[in-house]
């Protein structure tokens, strides 16, 4: 078969072609990866998380100020909150974007719905990141 | 449009289903997300309003909520973990009918003694304890 482009009413590039692959960006492909790791990284964070705070050694009822306190004296469950943070928001924020894609129909819609959900997780991971890097136990 | 001659409707299989409730557990999670980080800063406030905000969770009502959640949450993950598998084991494609069996049973055998350890301490207090 020639490769060569043939003569026809539509002029449309071959595919692989490196002009069409220069005009495209990589932004979908990259969020479609992004989903899945840290999808897979979420599942020992949240479900350990879940684990820990709802079932274990009386679940949500032993939760206080004091308790909070207790495990963020420790580096450890810093950045497990934080990873876990920054990680399930953006996640969470991709997967509405390719909510609004597919229902919000009008252009203004979606725009709007996307700029709603853009100022949301930007205002929630800078406020989450700032409570726990400021955690103050003597606080009051 | 949905319906052909003789009006039957396109009642889905297992894998547009399990599409449905993993895009409805995402939203809910998505949006527990932002009201829990709110909850959670009020650290910065006062222990005073944490602990009251943080006592709301502790009701019963809510408690049962939280099941809810963790529910959505655990559907969510292992779902998450077969749409995976579809897209890069090579047997994942074929099988991913089997893995939504495998997962509901996996759902219900975490989630049944997760349940009993989440309300055990509402049930407790709402009908006494047995000891």
């Amino acid at each position: 078969m020639s490769t060569t482009a043939q003569p026809g009413p539509v002029n449309i590039p071959a595919p692989r072609s490196p002009q069409r692959s220069s005009q495209r960006s990589n932004f979908e492909l990259y969020s479609w990866l992004f989903m899945r790791v840290s999808g897979i990284v979420l599942v020992f964070l949240v479900l350990g998380h879940l684990l820990i705070m709802n079932v274990l050694d009386g679940g949500v009822q032993r939760i206080n100020f004091a308790f909070v306190a207790g495990r963020w004296s420790s580096p450890f469950w810093q950045v497990w909150d934080l990873l876990m943070l920054w990680l399930a928001m953006l996640h969470g924020t991709n997967g509405m974007r390719t909510i609004i894609n597919d229902y919000a129909e009008r252009d203004q819609t979606r725009f709007w719905l996307k700029m709603v959900l853009y100022i949301a997780a930007v205002f929630t991971i800078v406020l989450g990141t700032l409570v726990i890097f400021t955690f103050d136990p003597n606080i009051g | 449009m949905a319906t052909v001659s003789g009006g039957t409707l396109y009642r889905g299989g297992e894998g547009m289903w399990t599409w449905v409730v993993h895009r409805i557990a995402g939203v809910a999670v998505f949006f527990f997300l932002l009201v829990h980080v709110l909850d959670t800063a009020l650290v910065r406030v006062s222990p005073q309003l944490y602990d009251e905000v943080i006592a709301s969770y502790k009701t019963p009502i809510v408690n049962l909520l939280e099941v809810g959640l963790v529910g959505a949450v655990l559907f969510h993950a292992l779902n998450g973990i077969r749409v995976i598998l579809v897209d890069f084991w090579s047997k994942g494609p074929r099988l991913q009918r089997q893995m939504t069996w495998v997962i509901a049973a996996i759902w219900v055998v975490l989630m049944v003694p997760g349940t009993y350890f989440m309300l055990k301490h509402t049930v407790e207090a709402m009908f006494g304890s047995a000891s």
